[in-house]
């Protein structure tokens, strides 16, 4: 029981990652390779502020939400729109994307060194409850309502809002919904935003949950995030989350059942039975790409 | 692997460069000679010339703080040693700046004016550099800090004080076996960095001479944070310990996440964890965790007690583990020096491999074939936020 709670707190991870990742990916066709990035950049920046004016968790991650939000408007003003027109802009904004990354990471060593850092202690209420025979800490299961309810959240928001439906117009056909006179660049500017704001969250949770942020943070987390958001079907949100608990689980029971050493091998040997058995992800919609 | 092979290139390029002008003397003291061989023996010893020593200490660069305080812990053993009669002991410290390079320069320097023994380098990288410079001179050489495998395979010429993890870790788990009276653990370790592994070999090679059963042996990468199903699993066999091999940056998550979920049995570590670091970040999680060292502020034989008065006197500061082996040091040579009553390089050498049984703030220091030196390690014990000896 426990290992199944512990596999769903780590898929939650992996998936609070992942939505924000896939947000812009779903929406833009495009892959943000500076969201693991902002990731680690969100948890130090937290970090920062927890020490500094010592605030309580939540003004923190609301914090942190906003800088996570700028940080996603300046990514996609500097790596994405520059090159938006170029014949090869998927491919120009993925490098763009990974330098920008790589500059976020030596802003934070100038900023914060090389060493690993934690939330001074008192930051988020400590404290466990017993679940059917096993724990779990409060962080962590704040960590699965703040995931599902900004799954859900980020659905009506796709759905139902104005903002929503421009999304949904500029992921059929970008062309056409400046057409339309959608303001795809504002919405496109709208959607980095939401997704880094996604990222940060994630990363302040992270940090809390294991008591320890670093620089290769991101890093770490990364392919198991694109793992995810393919397993779940690229650009679905659901999935992401479906995504994220299905890894998270896997390779819990890698280690409890096979072994420690195999983790990694069953967890991605998982996502290449999924992508036979379901070329197009758990909740993928098939797509077709127009040349 | 790799350090073993370029230290291997590094003798025999220098051996082969060295060849063709070998003069095939006894390997003299080079400079002033003569001067060097005193009369009298021990405490009565009087050598006429100042005995020169060396040191090559990265005073700048990456471990620029640690040369530093290496360089305080000679400066007040010179002091005291100069106080006692009959032989005088001329310091002189040069700068490795961390690097191979200028490591070799340094000890280049000293091999041509006549010092009698070198200390350092303080990294083991530069180390392997330099040291074959003063074997092939047959100078004696010292390191202080040098934990690496392989050093004293160098040559001859190398000694070495400062203990290894393959002397560190065995006395650990013996002791903590001892102490809690372990019959069953459970091993960790990060298996994708060198150190951790080689770390990781020498405990399971420990408690394969015991009669503990280690019940299973679980990997992680060094990058990971997040233990939990790990730690579960290690959990589920019930040890009587856990014995851990990871660097400090997966040590705090590690433990902290150890005691959230309910593991209160002491968590052994390597010297990844030898680092205060795990006290300020992992805060109370950390209580019960042993880690061996080669030295401990709070070991309480005599010459650490004086060692920490007079440190703490002359520059208002507690001293580390690197001032208190290169303190050590000197005190070694002093011994070696008087039992022959000889500073030149070559009775130098034999007279260091006959130590055995000397007094220092580390313990009694014997040097061993190898030329390593062998001394008790001091077992510490996270307890109400410090180390404290275990034993």
């Amino acid at each position: 029981m426990q290992q199944l709670l512990n596999g769903l707190f780590i898929g939650s991870i992996y998936a609070l990652f992942a939505i924000g990742f896939t947000l812009v990916f779903g929406i833009l066709d495009r892959l943000n390779l500076a969201h693991p990035a902002v990731f680690a950049a969100s948890a130090f920046v937290g970090i920062g502020l927890a020490e500094a004016f010592e605030l309580s968790i939540w003004v923190i991650l609301v914090l942190v939400f906003l800088f996570g939000a700028v940080l996603g408007l300046v990514i996609e003003r500097v790596a994405f729109r520059p090159l938006k027109n170029r014949p090869d802009a998927h491919f120009a904004g993925l490098i763009a994307s990974i330098a920008m990354a790589g500059m976020i990471v030596a802003v934070l060593q100038a900023f914060f060194g090389p060493q690993t850092r934690r939330f001074p202690e008192g930051t988020a209420p400590e404290g466990k409850v017993e679940l059917f025979g096993a724990s779990a800490t409060y962080v962590q299961l704040a960590i699965v309502v703040i995931c599902i309810g900004l799954v859900i959240a980020l659905n009506v928001l796709v759905k139902r809002s104005s903002l929503g439906r421009s999304m949904r117009a500029v992921a059929e056909n970008p062309t056409a919904a400046r057409v339309l006179g959608i303001n795809v660049d504002r919405v496109t500017a709208m959607t980095f935003s939401i997704s880094s704001a996604l990222g940060a969250v994630a990363g302040v949770l992270f940090a809390l949950n294991v008591n320890s942020a670093q620089l290769g943070m991101g890093t770490a987390i990364e392919l198991k995030g694109l793992a995810v958001i393919i397993v779940g079907g690229m650009g679905s949100l659901p999935g992401a989350l479906v995504g994220g608990l299905v890894l998270g689980v896997a390779e819990v029971f890698a280690i409890q059942y096979i072994g420690s050493s195999w983790r990694d091998f069953i967890a991605f040997a998982l996502l290449f039975v999924i992508l036979l058995l379901m070329p197009q992800g758990i909740f993928g919609k098939r797509k077709v790409r127009e040349v | 692997m790799k350090m073993k092979l370029r230290a291997a290139a590094v003798v025999s390029a220098s051996a082969l460069l060295l060849a063709g002008c070998s003069t095939g003397g006894d390997g003299g003291t080079g400079g002033d000679g003569g001067g060097l061989v005193g009369t009298g023996s021990g405490e009565s010893c009087v050598i006429e010339s100042p005995v020169k020593v060396g040191a090559a200490l990265s005073l700048t660069g990456g471990a620029g703080s640690y040369g530093v305080s290496q360089q305080q812990g000679l400066e007040l053993a010179l002091a005291e040693l100069n106080e006692a009669k009959g032989i005088e002991y001329k310091l002189s410290v040069e700068d490795d700046a961390s690097e191979p390079r200028q490591g070799i320069s340094v000890m280049e320097g000293f091999v041509g004016d006549g010092t009698s023994i070198v200390l350092g380098p303080t990294l083991s990288n530069t180390a392997v550099a330099a040291m074959p410079i003063a074997t092939e001179a047959s100078m004696p050489v010292m390191g202080i800090s040098t934990t690496a495998g392989g050093i004293t395979d160098i040559g001859d010429y190398v000694f070495r004080d400062s203990l290894t993890e393959a002397q560190v870790i065995p006395q650990t788990i013996d002791a903590v076996i001892d102490e809690y009276s372990l019959k069953k653990v459970v091993v960790m370790y990060s298996n994708d960095d060198a150190f951790t592994e080689s770390g990781y070999e020498v405990m399971a090679e420990a408690l394969e001479d015991t009669d503990v059963e280690v019940l299973d042996t679980l990997t992680f990468s060094k990058a990971d944070t997040d233990f939990r199903s790990l730690l579960t699993a290690a959990k589920d066999k019930n040890p009587d310990a856990i014995v851990v091999s990871a660097l400090i940056e997966a040590a705090i998550p590690l433990v902290t996440q150890a005691r959230e979920l309910g593991i209160d049995q002491p968590i052994v570590g390597g010297n990844g964890f030898n680092n205060p670091k795990l006290m300020a970040d992992a805060g109370a999680a950390a209580e019960g965790v042993v880690v061996g060292a080669a030295w401990n502020s709070a070991s309480d034989n005599a010459e650490n007690q004086a060692f920490l008065t007079a440190y703490e006197e002359k520059f208002g500061a507690q001293p580390d583990q690197f001032a208190a082996q290169a303190y050590s040091a000197l005190y070694l040579i002093d011994d070696a020096i008087r039992s022959t009553c000889s500073a030149e390089r070559s009775d130098l050498r034999d007279s260091l491999a006959q130590l055995k049984d000397v007094a220092t703030p580390l313990g009694a220091v014997t040097i061993n074939k190898n030329r390593d030196a062998e001394h008790p390690a001091v077992v510490q014990i996270v307890k109400d936020g410090k180390f404290a000896v275990l034993r």
